[in-house]
């Protein structure tokens, strides 16, 4: 297992591939896992269906092999819970994942029996707002916390300096996860309702786009999720990063070469890019929208990048 | 047993007339950041939170105080002074989200009684379970996403009171995780306890009618003569997939008043109305008509009967019983 964050006088800053977001194939996660695993310059991934429910009985069979592939290959393994369970099925999918004895995140207090007195880590989807709920976290056992995606940056430094024993994380690349209902958005876009959705969410793999009347690109839509159209880029220099007490960056998978995605931001934390020529490499990329990270400066999240 | 009926009181003169209206329970908040309506010309001081009070018990009326948005990093002054301001006014509950409000209040002030807010979107027996062992909460308001029989099984699995929404607006996100706002404008209802604020909103005119924009974003469009709507971002009309609609939720407000006597079966303790940016007027006309619908119900009242009680609260726009039902999903 990489130790990239207990380690004394040089520590580097640790980079993760967060959970898939949308509903890819069973097939379509094995390939995506595999190239991860053996090419993608990251030390940690996250398995684990966390925004629909429906979608756990197609990706439940799967995940014990991913693990092992992703751990042959040197990569720590998280499993993700998801972000709203309310069904017996779902809660029991909660449990079973806490338990199943890799680290796991929660992304719902629902999960919180079942891994408090052990070393877990907190998901972007639990509000932790202010230092009180990370001290109270880190008190149940939360080893990181990977900040929710509106906290405003002043906050971040606040935050990681009062709780010095919790590696916090930002969320840096992809879409950001903006929402969530107990509404299927795809469905209802398709005349369906949600307990018979025919998973047409599958059709859209980085979400489906939702612009406003005057064509302005502004959401995206995943199942019960509303994503931002733009991609998050936050691309701090070391230094910055060092400043902030942040010790982790976390990618957010799209269909986008994510391979390229983790070496270009490997290359930004090592010190062996900067910033703008990040940012142009990343813009050179196929992405879903246009470059955004207003959330990591004091802006409203929809705020272009601007390159100096 | 009764249902409690929890209404709105966004200022001192809607409190009064909430409570004479038949209020079981009024809830406020104190005008700043710490309340999930923070705005203008809404919300209390801690002396007119001690007066409300005082009104308030003299009729038997309960107050509860929410103190339901998350505290700023490195500023819980304000969090915990409301919450001491709330005791000192003899506060019968406060309403909190955050855990770290939640941690003080649990500690520093034990008399205190303890409400979930929907802001916290517990939803499961588990996280129920967490924040009434925990912090001694003794009630949930549910998060909308849970359909009348789901309701009737979580209260099965729990043992907190549960508080549920009837009337009046609603949020088609689960409360306390939505962004958008503050992805659109930096304000947010978790962050600042406002969601699409007016100082980002603008209604524009040009040869095609009126566009409501938030922070330049466009929400709506109206045509000539067409009323144009105030621009909630998740109320508004884009464009997905080719087709242009209404892709959140329709500009409808809650009305589960027909389902007031499942919501009783399935052991809801409270019913809660919305719309603490109300006017006094409406707020008496919503509370006396609940009211009167809940004593039909105690009485054994049918469906029907209660029915026609409350037909007359239509607010001139439409409306929709919400995740009450599952289709709404």
């Amino acid at each position: 297992m990489p130790e990239t964050e207990k380690s004394t006088g040089m520590t580097k800053t640790g980079l993760s591939l967060g959970p898939v977001l949308f509903n890819w194939s069973p097939d379509r996660l094995r390939d995506f896992y595999a190239r991860i695993a053996d090419e993608a310059d990251v030390d940690r991934v996250h398995l684990g269906e966390v925004v629909c429910g429906k979608r756990q009985p197609f990706t439940d069979g799967l995940w014990p092999e991913l693990i092992e592939r992703l751990q042959a290959a040197g990569k720590e393994v998280v499993l993700s819970t998801l972000a709203l369970p309310y069904n017996p099925r779902e809660r029991a999918a909660v449990v079973d994942f806490c338990q199943a004895g890799e680290l796991a995140e929660i992304n719902d207090l629902t999960a919180l029996p079942t891994v408090a007195g052990k070393p877990f880590l907190v998901g972007p989807f639990v509000n932790v707002y202010n230092e009180g709920a990370a001290r109270f976290l880190a008190g149940r056992g939360a080893t990181g916390i990977c900040l929710p995606v509106e906290l405003p940056i002043s906050s971040v430094g606040v935050i990681t300096a009062a709780v010095p024993e919790v590696a916090f994380e930002l969320f840096a690349f992809g879409r950001l996860p903006l929402a969530l209902s107990g509404r299927c958005y795809h469905a209802r876009l398709h005349g369906l309702h949600k307990d018979g959705c025919q998973f047409v969410c599958d059709r859209d793999p980085d979400g489906l786009p939702v612009d406003t009347l005057d064509g302005q690109r502004f959401l995206a839509i995943n199942g019960i999720q509303t994503l931002s159209s733009g991609v998050e880029a936050f691309c701090p220099t070391p230094e910055d990063l060092a400043k902030l007490g942040v010790r982790r960056l976390r990618l957010s998978p799209h269909t986008v070469d994510m391979v390229a995605v983790s070496r270009l931001y490997r290359a930004l934390l090592d010190g062996r890019a900067g910033r703008n020529e990040t940012l142009a490499a990343l813009k050179a990329l196929d992405l879903p929208g246009e470059l955004v990270d207003g959330f990591t400066r004091g802006q409203p999240g929809s705020a272009r990048v601007e390159m100096a | 047993m009764s249902l409690e009926l929890v209404c709105p009181a966004g200022t001192p003169s809607a409190l009064r007339a909430a409570v004479e209206a038949g209020a079981h329970s009024v809830y406020c908040g104190f005008r700043d950041e710490t309340n999930a309506r923070n705005f203008p010309g809404l919300n209390f001081s801690p002396d007119e939170l001690i007066e409300g009070v005082r009104f308030a018990h003299g009729h038997g009326t309960k107050v509860l105080v929410a103190i339901n948005t998350f505290a700023k990093a490195g500023a819980m002054e304000a969090w915990k002074a409301a919450l001491a301001n709330a005791e000192k006014a003899g506060a019968d509950a406060v309403i909190l989200a955050d855990l770290a409000v939640l941690d003080h209040a649990a500690t520093h002030h034990p008399n205190l009684r303890l409400h979930l807010s929907v802001q916290a979107a517990a939803a499961t027996p588990e996280a129920i379970a967490f924040y009434a062992d925990t912090f001694g909460v003794k009630r949930i308001v549910m998060p909308r996403v849970l359909s009348v029989e789901e309701i009737a099984k979580l209260n099965a699995a729990i043992n907190v009171e549960t508080e549920a929404f009837v009337f009046g607006g609603l949020c088609p996100m689960t409360e306390g995780r939505c962004s958008l706002s503050s992805y659109a404008t930096g304000k947010s209802p978790n962050l600042t306890g406002v969601c699409s604020p007016p100082e980002h909103v603008a209604y524009t005119e040009d040869k095609n009618g009126t566009a409501t924009r938030l922070a330049g974003f466009t929400i709506d469009r109206f045509g000539a003569g067409e009323q144009a709507g105030y621009p909630t971002l998740c109320k508004g009309r884009f464009v997905a997939g080719g087709k242009t609609s209404y892709l959140f939720e329709d500009p409808v407000s809650l009305n589960a008043a027909s389902l007031i006597a499942a919501l009783a079966k399935a052991g809801v303790t409270a019913l809660k109305i919305e719309g603490r940016q109300r006017g006094k007027g409406y707020v008496a006309e919503v509370v006396r008509t609940f009211r009167a619908a809940v004593e039909a119900i105690d009485a054994g009242g049918t469906e029907v009967e209660v029915g026609r009680l409350l037909a007359g609260l239509v607010e001139g726009g439409r409306q929709t019983s919400g995740a009450y039902k599952k289709t709404w999903r």
